[in-house]
């Protein structure tokens, strides 16, 4: 009788959503899909940490706030106000606050992405498809600039042709030929834009190579057996497919480069060049949160456009196709006579990219007297000195720093604490959208663990400020701490580490978890012996990207940092405000060849284990 | 022990409806096959017994105990139902061993090391996999891999085995060697077994009792040899059989049943009726000749497939077409003539309307 009424009063033959027994049955079934409890979790975390702190500032913006009172002592604290958005778009100011910045951040992005792109292309189809030497060395090579800061070359651009123009020691070049480099050559946009193209096009590089390698060459081989000659190949057939890497890389350059802070502060702020996120910088610097947080919004909103013109471009299925390294047959065209003049050439790039700036940054760091490079100046002070008041505002060498060793510790920490947050929550959202597929929350999951990818760095940056620097509930304000820093560093790397979650728990058959769970096995030990051993390998390389990703973060995190959770980036960053170019060149070095020596160990490790050979079906 | 009850069990994924109103009883110790074309809603059925999947409305019961009841809100989860499934794929973990993919299950349940190790032996002299426990998966080949499956399960020794579509996987002789050795698994283990396949062969030979879905329902239950012999529709006539039956539409007349090119005479049961009807004969049944006989229906040759043991001849009487399958290896020029004969008590007679069985025939 109750069943035949349930039956009958639900249309579709399901008792009555909010009926007591099927709120016991939902409550039973919830217990039996482990992949929707972590789902719902995960769900909340991510929209506490990522959507929650966007409408706060999006609500600080939009009210008076009590470090506005300086300017019109008239308000009220709390108050809708569009004070901010008049400062920022509608006043004298705004010219310096939002509209020079904003021209400058965009025609640094598009010279940067073109360059970037140009280089990195012309790099992955000499090193897929031609028969260049040395390609095994060169393979190597070409991603260390990944490894690097992307302001390690600024540094380095400042030790060759650093002027007189804001004191303190001159570079090499004037060093060397007495002669000064003009302005334009030492600061602002151009050297931004070259630095910034010697770093990025890795990315470039790394994403266009591993799609070419992916494009069989027997469909080439199709093409010519119809008819077509090697150019009109290349242009209908070879290029389509690469689109979407190549979108892929051009969205991920021009973000990264909105957002990025080392390099236009290091290389602009001398000669007062302004980007979008210098001017945030400066703005949290000045007490202006308002303007900082107009500014950041506006910065999303920029690359949410970015990122939608490009997906109608190219088409929103095909933007992010993953590539994987499926080896198939690859024709290698023969470069002939210019196979030896090619591989020079390549060689000299990487002097240029990857051996100059170490070289500058190590020479650097063993001068005794800033702008003095000749051999007799050098000096391992810098390296193991003990502290000497009339060198350097008396700080030691590095290897007696407390206050570097500790930044160091913090760094190492921080990269860690990322890599096994980030490979947890990857690996759980991974788990929890793939099994939950078809599902709504599924969806939802994946949307918003990729939605920090939309938020440039700096403006995540100062997201975070407006969100923990007073306490919500339980939770202490966090500003200032260690904690605030891994968390944004997780948030950040987390639209990175869960398609390695979604892509590692895809690759392992569903009916491999169920013939566990018919036998009896829990879910916590189906995921501690199946799960994780078999995505073991996407995982590791997932994590230790997040691991180099935290290393050498530096806008990101630059508005979080004081001395209470100072870490490596930071540290060299506050060397170089105070012109101290010994330190932060040793410091550096150090960093870099810290990440390079752990990606290999962990590289080398990870194959020992045997990861990676697994033959999962 | 190990009866399991389907009780109204109802299943869509979105707007699809794949399991309609399902009720399903097997016995004990019975050897049950669900035979049905793919998306018929078959290994939907069985995952639901496993609990692998939910279904919308209806009852589980396995040995007397509620395992899923959608309106008194009961779902047991797969862990607890203990049952052993062989899966299509086999499912065997590629990063373990074959001792390690057998005793994970028994370590977590905490047995003995000593048990253990009597249950891993035992279970792989059953498979003849002796000392093949230290390979990995992927050094075995189909045939092994698929009998590692089943060692993992007799290892466990449950009282209810399913296994989805298990061969095939496997080439064809290597199913006909597995297929006896599962009906050795089923008899040695006294286990109750739910067998889903689209393989009518495999049916066949395994089951006590066979259930024949498509698009979600029931189509005819009963043994292999009632489903084989007493079609109880059109659906069922022409999935079971090879080559298929021979189904001919005509008129009512005259105590005969006139189609376009043939007259098949009715038995008395039927002469009387009117309007249209559907016979059915299976190409054994089908009396052939060489030689002119009396009454009997010519026929020319097309196509000649001898497959050995039997062979496969295509005849056309007029224009309608009639598949014969004759004892022996034999050859015929195309164009040969024929003459064919239908019996009685061979044939199926369907409902043009509701495509059932009108009569089953005494065989």
């Amino acid at each position: 009788m109750w069943v035949e009424f349930m039956a009958i009063s639900a249309g579709n033959n399901k008792p009555k959503f909010w009926s007591i027994r099927n709120i016991f049955y939902q409550s039973y079934r919830l217990k039996n899909r482990p992949e929707l409890i972590i789902g719902l979790v995960a769900l909340c975390f991510l929209s506490f940490v990522v959507l929650v702190p966007l409408l706060q500032i999006i609500k600080d913006a939009l009210t008076f706030q009590s470090y506005d009172l300086a300017y019109e002592p008239d308000g009220v604290v709390g108050e809708f106000t569009l004070f901010h958005l008049d400062r920022v778009f509608n006043q004298p100011i705004s010219a310096a606050l939002f509209y020079k910045p904003l021209l400058n951040s965009l025609k640094m992005g598009f010279a940067v992405t073109v360059i970037a792109l140009s280089v990195g292309f012309c790099l992955a189809w000499l090193m897929v498809r031609t028969n260049v030497y040395f390609k095994g060395i060169f393979g190597g090579m070409l991603v260390i600039p990944y490894m690097m800061p992307s302001w390690v070359m600024a540094i380095a651009w400042l030790s060759l042709f650093k002027n007189d123009r804001i004191g303190g020691s001159e570079g090499l070049l004037t060093y060397l030929t007495g002669v000064q480099a003009p302005d334009w050559v030492a600061y602002g946009f151009f050297p931004i834009v070259i630095t910034l193209a010697l770093h990025y096009y890795a990315y470039a590089y790394l994403l266009i190579s591993g799609a070419l390698a992916t494009v069989d060459s027997e469909l080439e081989e199709a093409g010519a057996t119809s008819g077509m000659g090697k150019w009109k190949r290349i242009r209908v057939i070879t290029m389509p497919l690469l689109m979407p890497a190549i979108g892929s890389a051009i969205v991920l350059t021009f973000i990264r480069i909105l957002g990025t802070f080392g390099t236009p502060a290091l290389l602009g702020l001398p000669v007062r060049f302004f980007t979008f996120s210098t001017q945030i910088y400066a703005s949290i610097n000045a007490r202006n949160q308002g303007d900082a947080f107009v500014l950041a919004l506006v910065l999303i909103v920029l690359a949410i456009s970015f990122i939608w013109i490009n997906s109608r471009i190219i088409g929103v299925r095909k933007s992010y196709v993953t590539m994987t390294g499926k080896g198939f047959r690859k024709s290698e065209s023969d470069l002939g006579k210019m196979r030896w003049p090619v591989t020079v050439l390549l060689i000299l790039f990487l002097c240029i990219t990857v051996a100059m700036p170490l070289i500058l940054l190590l020479w650097e760091s063993l001068t005794l007297i800033p702008g003095d490079y000749s051999l007799s100046n050098l000096t391992t002070y810098f390296w193991k000195g003990q502290g000497d008041v009339s060198l350097a505002y008396g700080e030691p060498g590095i290897i007696h720093n407390k206050g570097i060793l500790g930044a160091l510790l913090n760094s190492i920490k921080l990269g860690f604490a990322a890599a096994i947050f980030n490979g947890i929550l990857g690996l759980l959202v991974g788990y929890a959208v793939v099994r939950g597929r078809g599902d709504r929350l599924s969806k939802w999951l994946e949307s918003i663990a990729f939605a920090p990818y939309i938020f440039p760095s700096i403006a995540l940056g100062a997201i975070y400020i407006g969100m923990f620097s007073t306490s919500i509930g339980p939770i202490p304000a966090l500003y200032g701490t260690f904690t605030i820093l891994i968390l944004i560093t997780v948030i950040k790397n987390l639209p990175f580490t869960s398609r390695t979650g979604i892509a590692a728990i895809l690759q392992i058959h569903q009916s491999l978890e169920e013939a566990a769970r018919v036998q009896g096995i829990g879910w916590f030990r189906r995921m501690l012996r199946i799960i994780i051993p078999l995505s073991m390998s996407g995982l590791v390389a997932g994590m230790l990207l997040t691991f180099i990703t935290a290393m050498r973060e530096l806008s990101l995190i630059i508005l979080l940092i004081s001395p209470g959770n100072m870490v490596l980036t930071g540290l060299i960053f506050s060397y170089q405000e105070q012109d101290m170019a010994q330190h932060s060149s040793a410091v550096t070095l150090a960093l870099v060849l810290i990440i390079i020596t752990i990606s290999v160990i962990v590289r080398v490790m990870s194959r020992s284990a045997g990861v990676g050979r697994l033959n999962v079906t | 022990m190990g009866q399991i009850l389907l009780n109204g069990i109802v299943k869509s994924y979105g707007k699809e409806v794949v399991v309609k109103n399902l009720d399903l009883t097997v016995e004990t110790g019975e050897f049950l096959t669900i035979l049905g074309p793919s998306g018929c809603g078959k290994t939907t059925t069985l995952r639901m017994v496993a609990g692998l999947e939910e279904p919308d409305q209806g009852m589980i019961k396995l040995d007397d105990k509620v395992v899923f009841s959608r309106n008194d809100g009961v779902v047991v989860p797969p862990e607890a139902r203990h049952l052993g499934l062989i899966f299509q794929s086999y499912a065997l973990w590629p990063h373990m061993t074959v001792a390690k993919n057998i005793t994970l299950a028994l370590k977590e349940q905490k047995i003995s090391k000593s048990e253990i190790a009597d249950r891993l032996k035992n279970a792989l002299e059953m498979v003849q996999l002796t000392g093949y426990a230290e390979r990995y998966p992927s050094e075995l080949s189909g045939g092994q891999q698929q009998r590692v499956a089943v060692a993992r399960l007799i290892a466990l020794r449950p009282k209810i085995l399913l296994m989805d579509e298990p061969l095939s996987n496997l080439d064809a002789k290597l199913r006909t060697e597995m297929r006896a050795s599962l009906k050795r698994l089923h008899r040695d283990l006294t286990a109750t077994t739910v067998y889903v396949t689209h393989d009518q062969i495999e049916a066949l030979t395994l089951s006590d009792r066979v259930i024949i879905m498509n698009e979600g329902r029931i189509m005819q239950e009963g043994s292999p040899y009632d489903i084989y012999h007493h079609p109880a529709n059109i659906f069922v006539a022409e999935f079971i059989g090879d080559p298929g039956i021979n189904l001919f539409e005509g008129k009512i007349d005259n105590g005969k049943i006139k189609c376009s090119d043939i007259e098949i005479p009715l038995p008395e049961n039927f002469a009387k009726n009117k309007g249209r009807l559907i016979v059915g004969v299976r190409p054994e049944k089908i009396e052939v000749s060489e030689t002119k006989k009396n009454g009997w229906q010519e026929v020319v040759t097309g196509i000649i497939q001898p497959t050995g043991a039997n062979t496969i001849i295509e005849v056309k009487a007029g224009e309608t077409p009639i598949t014969l399958l004759q004892n022996g290896f034999i050859t015929l020029p195309e164009n040969s003539k024929l003459w064919i004969n239908f019996e009685h008590d061979t044939l199926s007679f369907f409902d043009p309307e509701t495509q059932e069985n009108l009569r089953n025939n005494v065989g």
